[in-house]
């Protein structure tokens, strides 16, 4: 049996793991969505309602799924963090119930209309129900992210103690709620989940793309195929550098707010100056692997540029070591290559927009096979860097669950026993591993599907002739 | 912030907003075993159809609305969690393994649909089928066993007056499957399943005089209750609810059969609302006053779902009138 704290973090970051796939398709899905709409509605090009009646059902698939698991994550600040909930429940509860009622029910019930009722509603209300269902996954985001953010950066509040247990009084509404997180979180989030979405449409289009054009199948959607490549390869081209940039002012200002989960995103454990930003940094002993010393290991690093990067501009800046912070340490290494390696993939997903767009530019866009390939095997790598990037978040923090405020080993419900903690945990792993396989199962088979044919659509418009190409957007 | 804190007050038009949150928490698990209830039901009833065409009608029942409906159990967590925000950590934590029963019975139920339509064959659609049915019944099977758990404060995982209750549930959502069912289909569909509603409500009759006989004998500190004007009132109007509907349904009038079904869940909440009150956690003896949220993050909240309830009755309101009348014999999505 194991120790109930850990099965609960175990079990919830299992939860919250899987569970971020699916808003962050959805979130990511929604702007396109719309605009496949607008022009469905807007323009002759059967092609438009294709492509929205495609990603529609991906997007629907991605709610249902993405309803159960949250429902999971809701319940578990109850089951497994009574004492969390306890706790921070007058400033958690709070954001979770407003997203429930502000956020939650205009996607889910504009989302019956958007994708069974084409056929019922005249175009003004249904791209009305495209724009709320969009709306819905934002609005979502921003009190989920307002509940997170606080737990990183607590404003507004005091704590009291009742009953032998701390409360957090909500004080200040504005502070708590508009936290100096929330912005920095919120944006890139939803950059991140566009980005996302860009790179997996990208891969798929890619895929038929390079079959078609490369290896010459003969493939009857193919103009729908390339549409989506280039309306991905634009959406990546905006997001990938804005990723990178509200990154850099992101990390500037954990450094500020967080200085311990900076220190750990570096593996910097004594305080210096003219720190160097280590590109690669690997441990001399296999003991060192969960306790990376930066500067007592093997690493190739710029001199001064953790210094640069922490300061905005100055190699000789200060940065704090982990020694200077009491207590056990968040999990370095984890955090350190997490990191690492989203920032890596975040560069080469600027490379693979740049190389797309040259390419299109250059009018090579479809014979390019080595760019076809190099965007299908990128296809996931969005969600990776989304699940990265909140593992630098969530774990960089620890130990606390609230900063400075409530641990996470003091969180755990006082009652929980071991035994019923690991029982639900394997049956988690379990649901969740066939959760999964399903969920990639019926997407594969969707994509395999391909678009409706032309002249299976029921609207007006597809029996007229194609348009000639010189729409704008080409 | 004293600006704020000045403006603030536990109380709207002179009643405790305490127990204007609790009235709402229980408001909105209404919601959510109304309007979910009716896709429980139908997932029940799909056991009772063999061919592949019902069985798709009862699927397009219901897809434009089930996520929606789902909603209000999320909400129902959000508004106990906001408002209670010790209750919901106490009850869910103290109910562990439960909970878990719930989230894999919705897990299951919601899942369920979905896969069933991503196939034609034979195999794939009789399993997924089943699987629908199976997380159709257990999740109102295990909610009700919460819900009684909850009223009985008690600490025990299974009991006998919650699988009373939740046996009742299941019943009653297989009650409002038909009334919706009736009011969506037509031809032989909507008179077989009459049947199984008369049967059903035969069946939640038994179930509601099962569990107050039950409760009286287990729970003599809940006699007194039981036997308040109100509680009294209120299983009266229930019985006499159970009465229209079924004389509705033998004359065929649909939407008087569906609101007396949306009746017979909302006086069901109250009945365990008014057992409970003043009391919303027996087990730490908390009541409403003690366990509400204080006065600022409480006021917020009201203000949000002032602003927010009536504009999600305008969504479903809308949702409900674009898919509103029987769907349409080879209509499925």
């Amino acid at each position: 049996m194991l120790d109930p704290v850990l099965a609960s973090r175990i079990q919830f970051a299992l939860t919250v793991i899987v569970h971020i796939i699916f808003p962050v398709v959805s979130m990511g899905l929604a702007p396109f969505l719309i605009y496949f709409t607008w022009k469905d509605i807007r323009s002759d090009n059967a092609v438009y309602e294709q492509l929205r009646r495609f990603w529609t059902r991906i997007f629907a698939v991605s709610f249902a799924t993405g309803t159960v698991t949250g429902l999971v994550l809701e319940f578990e600040f109850g089951t497994n963090f009574a004492a969390f909930s306890t706790t921070a429940g007058e400033l958690f509860g709070g954001p979770l119930a407003l997203e429930g009622m502000m956020a939650f029910m205009l996607e889910a019930t504009f989302l019956g209309i958007f994708v069974f009722g084409r056929e019922r509603v005249s175009d003004r209300l249904y791209f009305l129900s495209s724009v709320a269902v969009g709306l819905g996954t934002w609005l979502s985001a921003v009190w989920i992210l307002i509940a997170n953010s606080w737990m990183q950066t607590p404003r507004g509040f005091e704590v009291v103690m009742e009953d032998g247990q701390p409360i957090v009084h909500l004080v200040d509404p504005i502070a708590a709620y508009l936290n100096p997180r929330f912005p920095w979180m919120f944006v890139h989030m939803q950059n991140a989940a566009v980005e996302s979405v860009a790179l997996i449409m990208a891969g798929i289009a890619a895929y038929y793309v390079f079959r078609h054009h490369i290896w010459k199948y003969p493939i009857d959607n193919i103009e729908f195929w390339e549409k989506t490549l280039k309306i991905a390869l634009v959406a990546l081209v905006i997001t990938a550098p804005l990723q990178a940039i509200h990154g850099d002012l992101y990390a500037r200002h954990i450094v500020e707010t967080q200085p311990q989960k900076f220190a750990a995103m570096e593996a910097i454990w004594e305080t210096d100056s003219y720190v160097p930003e280590y590109i690669v940094a690997f441990p001399t002993s296999i003991q060192d692997l969960l306790d990376l010393r930066a500067k007592e290991i093997f690493g190739f690093g710029i001199p001064g540029g953790a210094s640069w990067l922490a300061s905005g501009g100055d190699p000789q800046a200060t940065i704090q070591g982990l020694n200077e912070f009491e207590g056990p340490q968040p999990p370095v290494a984890i955090v350190f290559w997490s990191f690492r390696i989203m920032v890596a993939l975040g560069f080469w997903f600027i490379l693979l927009a740049f190389w797309g767009v040259y390419r299109w530019w250059r009018g090579e866009l479809y014979e390019d096979d080595l760019l076809h390939k190099a965007l299908m095997l990128s296809a996931p790598l969005g969600l990776v860097a989304v699940e990265l990037g909140w593992i630098v978040t969530e774990v960089g923090r620890q130990p606390w669950v609230i900063q400075g405020v409530m641990k996470t080993s003091d969180s755990v419900s006082p009652g929980l026993t071991g035994a019923e903690a690991t029982a639900t945990l394997v049956g988690f792993a379990i649901v969740y591993l066939c959760l999964l396989t399903l969920y990639t199962y019926v997407i594969v088979r969707i994509i395999r599907a391909g678009p409706p044919d032309g002249d299976e659509l029921t609207t007006t418009e597809s029996s007229s002739p194609p348009q000639s190409e010189v729409s704008i957007d080409d | 912030m004293t600006d704020v804190g000045t403006l603030a007050s536990d109380t709207l038009f002179g009643l405790p907003l305490a127990d204007i949150w609790f009235g709402l928490v229980f408001f909105i698990l209404g919601m959510f075993l109304f309007l979910d209830g009716f896709d429980f039901g139908v997932g029940i009833l799909f056991a009772t159809r063999d061919d592949k065409h019902e069985r798709e009608q009862l699927l397009a029942a219901i897809t434009p609305f089930w996520d929606g409906n789902e909603v209000w159990l999320v909400v129902f967590g959000g508004a106990l969690f906001a408002a209670f925000p010790a209750v919901y950590a106490n009850l869910f934590s103290r109910h562990y393994l439960l909970m878990f029963a719930i989230l894999g019975a919705l897990i299951l139920r919601g899942l369920a649909p979905e896969m069933y339509e991503q196939r034609e064959d034979e195999p794939w659609q009789k399993w997924w089928g089943r699987a629908f049915i199976v997380g159709s019944f257990t999740a109102p099977f295990f909610l009700g066993i919460f819900i009684a758990n909850w009223l009985l404060g008690t600490t025990a995982l299974i009991t006998l007056p919650g699988i009373v209750v939740g046996l009742m549930l299941v019943a009653l959502t297989v009650v409002d499957g038909v009334a919706f069912l009736r009011l969506k289909t037509r031809n032989e569909l909507r008179d077989d399943v009459r049947t199984d509603g008369s049967r059903a409500l035969v069946l939640y009759l038994i179930l509601v005089v099962l569990t107050l006989g039950v409760v009286y004998i287990t729970a003599p500190e809940l006699r007194s209750a039981l036997l308040s004007p109100l509680v009294v009132c209120l299983v009266v109007v229930n019985l006499v609810l159970t009465g229209i509907y079924a004389v509705a349904t033998s004359s065929n009038r649909y939407y008087e059969a569906f609101v007396a079904n949306a009746g017979l869940v909302f006086t069901l909440v109250s009945i365990v609302a008014s057992l409970m009150y003043p009391h919303i956690d027996r087990v730490e003896g908390l009541t409403v006053e003690e366990a509400i949220v204080s006065t600022l993050p409480l006021n917020i909240m009201s203000i949000g779902a002032a602003l927010l309830l009536p504009l999600i009755f305008l969504y479903f309101g809308v949702l409900y009138s674009v898919f509103s009348g029987p769907i349409k014999a080879d209509e499925s999505y």
